[in-house]
């Protein structure tokens, strides 16, 4: 492919960006996959639209849509789901000491300790949701 | 360690060549050289044509940065027998995104230009008199920037950085850490010039936080970093513009 025009010098020579350039990496993968996990986000956004919706129209209606979430390919769906948030949740996570240089006492906080309150309360949340969900 | 080592070399010819082709030479693989040692000795003694940039051979001019197997390393930093226990010859080619002029020489005028724009200087609105001596620093102020301040423009996080290659007008990491460097100076007053620019889709916003630029960088300037919280910040002084857009700017 002949070089594009470059002022002053048009023969220099610029390597074109191919489409699969995050295939190549697993970095660049790692990333797109990361990426790609919004789209699991608003999956379980829409999921829960639906299933608000179903809870809306009555018992009947919820039963049939909880018999939908039962069924094997759902499960399997949603467990493919699942690995996605938790990944895009931890990924999050630890962006936090990256944006938030926090000094404490004229020092640096360590980027774990940044890290940490995000996760105890992820888990705080976790834990009270599912003493909600299963107390009977 | 084997005696000899085999390096397989862009070159690319602008009067010549329609794309950069592989060139093989063979060199001794001593355990003292690092990558610029074995280009220097392809130079004398092998082939005088050989064209790359160096200088200081000492990981302080940054102009030695080339792709070493597909990753973007400082020559004069990066050992040869670190490479020497396999079967396949080490590829040496120019920084990745970057106009090649010939053979491992690539063109740095746009990334001056974007450095520019990032405006990485000192900027004061008022500046106090001579007879008051110097703008002293606290430690914890010099601290709070002197990771960014690192930085050598050896442009290895450009090449590390896929939106550099996506996106042509993107500032990229470098100039927007050193735009962060000067912004955490307490000496500094020029923040909110280097916003306009900055605060944009070409500027912090282009970031994807991919984080290749942090992890290839030598000096551990880590400009992903920098970026985030340039991010932080503008998404901070938004919402005070958009919350008392009387008195949010100074």
């Amino acid at each position: 492919m002949p070089s594009p025009y470059t002022e002053f010098h048009p023969r220099w020579y610029r390597a074109r960006v191919s489409t699969w350039w995050w295939l190549g990496r697993w970095p660049y993968l790692r990333f797109i996959l990361r990426e790609l996990t919004s789209l699991a986000v608003a999956y379980f956004v829409g999921l829960t639209l639906f299933q608000l919706h179903a809870l809306s129209q009555g018992p009947a209606a919820y039963g049939r849509f909880q018999e939908t979430l039962r069924l094997p390919w759902m499960l399997a769906l949603h467990f493919v789901a699942l690995l996605f948030v938790l990944y895009h949740t931890i990924t999050w996570f630890n962006l936090a000491p990256k944006a938030m240089a926090v000094r404490l006492g004229g020092r640096r906080v360590p980027d774990l300790l940044v890290a940490a309150p995000n996760y105890v309360l992820w888990l705080a949340a976790s834990a009270g949701l599912a003493w909600l969900l299963l107390r009977g | 360690m084997a005696n000899t080592i085999v390096l397989e070399i862009a070159r690319y010819s602008p009067e010549r060549d329609i794309e950069p082709r592989f060139e093989r030479f063979e060199v001794p693989c001593r355990e003292d050289w690092v990558i610029l040692d074995a280009l220097n000795h392809i130079k004398d003694r092998k082939d005088g044509s050989l064209t790359y940039r160096w200088s200081c051979r000492m990981g302080i001019c940054g102009s030695c940065g080339m792709m070493v197997d597909g990753e973007p390393k400082l020559t004069c930093a990066t050992f040869l027998h670190t490479y020497a226990r396999r079967e396949k010859p080490v590829r040496i080619e120019p920084l990745r995104y970057f106009p090649v002029i010939r053979d491992l020489v690539i063109d740095v005028a746009d990334f001056m230009r974007k450095l520019k724009r990032a405006r990485p200087w000192l900027i004061r609105r008022d500046e106090k008199p001579l007879a008051e001596g110097e703008y002293l620093q606290t430690p914890q102020q010099l601290d709070d920037y002197r990771q960014f301040s690192m930085c050598i423009n050896c442009m290895l996080c450009y090449a590390a950085c896929p939106v550099v290659g996506l996106d042509a007008q993107f500032i990229g990491p470098a100039a927007l850490a050193l735009a962060q460097r000067y912004n955490k100076d307490s000496r500094d007053q020029g923040a909110e010039q280097r916003t306009d620019e900055l605060s944009d889709h070409d500027g912090i916003w282009g970031c994807t936080f991919v984080g290749e630029c942090t992890r290839v960088c030598p000096k551990h300037v880590d400009p992903a970093g920098a970026i985030q919280q340039y991010k932080l910040t503008a998404a901070a002084d938004w919402f005070k513009s958009f919350l008392m857009p009387w008195g949010a700017r100074e």
